[in-house]
């Protein structure tokens, strides 16, 4: 069959599966006698390998423990964000005796949120996304100053990563240490060993879903209530995700949320310019690298770089930085201690990885004197971004300022709109929400304007005690709804008219609210 | 070639994945294995199917399916959730069923809850005459306005909605009629009728001839003044408020061939409770009245403009 000397297939033949084919239409006036059952075999072209997989394996971090000015900071602000999470929820705050005595608390149940001496109403709820808005401005800011310094120091799955990273060190130890233990078989050592790593991470997630839950109602209470089992079910549920997430993401997922998960670093791309500060290599000093004993036998030749492999070793998404900027770069500027210090200790200046503008980088291997990193933060980009948060959060503590919490609804009754009573007077009902948005409840005095002869009684105080104004107490931090009748003397048309609610006390506050009086002959 | 296996199955190179063996055409299909995460998730979920077949109801059977060792049926839960509402309201029932109905409005939390269940019970029973904001129709009375054939008090709304209007073969249903007059009147003194009756309310100017007829045939059950009677459901004539209108031949065809309402009892189809919080609601539409004390002195004139 697999005959070189046949005619039909000669110089053509592909023979993958043992059976000759041709990519040639095959006459059958040319063909051998063979060939006749062979032409319509499933045949292919050769096929061509691909360069290089498309998907790239995932390789197991493991940085190495370093320490330095950026690791120090990293710690700082790693306690300050986890105590802030951790202490927030604690912190009592006296409000009197109508409110929670929480700082913070996303009282969702009674739909108010407090935090400190500010409490927000459902329908202020602008004053939330004014902060989600100034944080995202704020992120525009940060970016376009210092890179991906939220990605480096403050996001959480960033904090989280370095805790657990330091729980890997702590059970396992260091790097080297942990790349052994994850290339040995399993044995009764190494499941000890990570079962025991696996409970502290375990423990970690819980208490970071546990302290979530304690924004939401009072702590200490729900805290008592969930060991005891009394609590809400949404509670359990909520602690059980946040546990989960932690667990997979901080624990094992890491590095991989940044590079293929999260869109803030897509964002951020897009947000840096040659400008902006970054964690960069200075590859005009580096290159080309050789070690210590390369560059004394010639030392023209080699640059700065020994090629140590310090500052992928403490990466903790490894990444080479020298490769130059990248999206798994997270500007935690680890790899800057860890260079300083091995250029510390073969004797050339610091600053080998640093941070430094792209322009700064450009003037620096011109041979220019690079300018001083803070010099780079004030340019117009910064400037106009620093305004734009500044304005919202000027404007949002005016408006907290000069808010007024007392307010008023009217909704009229649809159904009858009127109602004739027997001695012909005209009355209408409505609905007032008076709303009381101090902790104290408070006498508010509902009063008639623009209706002439007309008089208003209430569900609670009855006909006979109708008169122009009626004073109703409400109870603190309520709305309380009234069913409020409105008579006119025979003969009044439909107008429009409006209610003014005035709070009884110092302030004095009013709210007005204008709505329709129907009567009969209106509309036929 | 080193990538063949017997059964025609062979390495793709480029993938260094299995082919399944076939070809059409010289099309071959990957053996790609299933992601784990995948395949773990289906493993997860026949497991979840096997438990949930056996704890709860799965499979069709000729008469009934299986029924689960958990015994849970959708007609269960539901049983389960409206004996769990009724055992709320029980607290309130039991508190409403023992407050006299005179001492419901010095309670106003229960006062509140039972205007809230009356509304409930007056959209199913009442609002087929009543309409749904219980102004009524011509005929239907308004229970929003201040006018009551009845009585506007409390007790008076309760024994209404109890024992009915006009009810036959019921001895405590509130019962009256208005005489027809067809054939008693010349059509001139009807007219004369008609005018003072309208005058009582300001409608007409009055006539001496009207007022002569109307202090012999209508004064014993509307009063001299047009005030009605409430003991026996006469209307007010002097008011603003027309049941059948206020036309001159709306006034003259109720005076000759009268149309009179009629309520059914609500006493052995409705609780006592629920009557209880239908009264509740319907003195709380702006017209009910506070109690005077009719039932020790009868002399005693309702106030009719409380």
């Amino acid at each position: 069959m697999n005959n070189p000397e046949d005619p039909i297939i000669k110089g053509r033949s592909v023979a993958e599966d043992g059976i000759p084919k041709t990519n040639e239409p095959v006459s059958s006036a040319v063909a051998g006698p063979e060939a006749s059952t062979h032409r319509h075999e499933p045949h292919q072209p050769p096929r061509q390998h691909l360069p290089q997989k498309l998907f790239e394996k995932r390789k197991r971090v493991h940085n190495k423990r370093i320490d330095g000015p950026f690791r120090r900071f990293k710690w700082l602000v790693m306690l300050v964000a986890l105590g802030i999470y951790y202490v927030t929820p604690w912190i009592r705050w006296n409000r009197g005796a109508y409110a929670p005595d929480q700082a913070v608390l996303v009282d969702i149940a009674n739909r108010r949120f407090y935090m400190f001496d500010i409490e927000i109403w459902p329908h202020e709820f602008y004053f939330v996304a004014g902060l989600l808005i100034m944080a995202g401005i704020g992120l525009f800011l940060v970016t376009s100053a210092v890179g991906r310094a939220w990605c480096g120091y403050a996001c959480p799955q960033t904090v989280w990563t370095d805790l657990f990273q330091h729980i890997d060190r702590f059970v396992d130890g260091d790097r080297n240490a942990r790349i052994r233990l994850d290339q040995a078989p399993w044995g009764p050592g190494k499941i000890a060993k990570r079962s025991f790593k696996w409970s502290i991470y375990l423990l970690v997630s819980l208490v970071t879903g546990g302290a979530w839950i304690l924004y939401f109602a009072d702590a200490p209470t729900l805290l008592r209530e969930f060991f005891a089992g009394e609590a809400d079910p949404v509670a359990y549920m909520t602690v059980g995700i946040l546990t989960l997430t932690t667990f997979t993401l901080g624990g094992f997922m890491r590095e991989q949320v940044c590079i293929y998960m999260c869109p803030w670093p897509r964002i951020q791309s897009a947000m840096l310019d040659e400008k902006s500060l970054l964690v960069t290599y200075k590859d005009w000093r580096g290159e080309p690298r050789g070690s210590v004993k390369k560059a004394e036998k010639d030392p023209a030749h080699f640059g700065d770089c020994i090629d140590c492999l310090q500052c992928v070793a403490v990466c903790p998404t490894g990444i080479d930085i020298r490769e130059g900027p990248q999206i798994g770069c997270i500007t935690c500027a680890l790899c800057i201690d860890a260079c300083d210090r091995v250029m510390a200790e073969v004797g050339r200046p610091r600053g080998l990885i640093d941070y430094a503008t792209l322009e700064d980088c450009e003037r620096e291997a011109r041979g220019e004197t690079p300018r001083s990193p803070w010099r780079t933060l004030l340019r117009p980009r910064t400037v106009a971004y620093s305004l734009i948060w500044g304005s919202i959060g000027a404007a949002m503590l005016f408006a907290l300022g000069t808010r007024t919490r007392t307010d008023l609804t009217v909704s009229p009754d649809r159904n009858p709109p009127f109602m004739l009573m027997s001695d012909g007077s005209v009355r209408n009902a409505y609905t007032l929400r008076l709303r009381n948005m101090e902790g104290r409840p408070r006498d508010m005095e509902v009063a008639i304007e623009g209706l002439p002869g007309a008089v208003i009684w209430t569900d609670t105080i009855g006909r006979g005690g109708a008169a122009p104004r009626q004073m109703i107490s409400v109870p603190a931090d309520q709305t309380r709804a009234v069913r409020a009748y409105v008579a006119v003397p025979r003969g009044t048309p439909a107008q429009d008219f409006s209610f003014r609610v005035t709070s009884q006390d110092e302030q004095r506050e009013t709210a007005l609210e204008e709505t329709r009086f129907s009567a009969p002959g209106e509309d036929g | 070639m080193a990538n063949e296996r017997p059964s025609g199955k062979r390495i793709d190179l480029p993938t260094g994945t299995e082919t399944v063996g076939h070809e059409w055409d010289g099309i071959e299909e990957l053996d790609t294995p299933m992601p784990r995460w995948w395949l773990w998730t289906l493993y997860l979920t026949i497991i979840w199917g096997v438990v949930y077949i056996v704890l709860y109801p799965a499979w069709p059977l000729i008469e009934r399916g299986t029924e689960g060792v958990l015994g849970w049926s959708s007609r269960g839960q539901l049983a389960q959730e409206m004996r769990v509402a009724d055992q709320s309201r029980q607290t309130v029932r039991e508190a409403l069923s023992q407050i006299p109905i005179e001492r419901l409005p010095d309670n106003s939390p229960l006062m509140a809850q039972a205007v809230a269940g009356g509304r409930a019970a007056f959209l199913v029973n009442c609002v087929q005459c009543h309409g749904s904001g219980a102004a009524g129709s011509p005929g239907y009375p308004n229970l929003n306005d201040d006018d009551w054939l009845w009585g506007g008090d409390l007790r008076a709304i309760e024994y209404t909605i109890t024992h009915g209007i006009r009810q036959q073969a019921h001895d405590k249903t509130r019962m009256s009629a208005m005489p027809p007059y067809e054939g008693v009147f010349e059509p001139a003194q009807l007219n004369e009728l008609v005018s003072h009756v309208l005058s009582l309310s300001g409608k007409a100017p009055p006539t001496a001839a009207g007022a002569q007829i109307y202090a012999d045939n209508c004064v014993v059950c509307h009063g001299p003044a047009g005030g009605g009677d409430r003991a026996q459901g006469a209307p007010a004539l002097n008011d603003a408020i027309w049941l059948y209108g206020s036309a001159r031949e709306d006034v003259a065809r109720q005076i000759l061939d009268p149309r009179m309402g009629m309520m059914p009892k609500w006493e052995r189809r409705l609780d006592p409770v629920t009557i209880k919080m239908l009264a509740a609601y319907v003195h709380s539409l702006g017209g009910g009245e506070d109690f005077v004390e009719v039932a020790k002195d009868p002399e005693i004139q309702v106030d009719e403009q409380p």
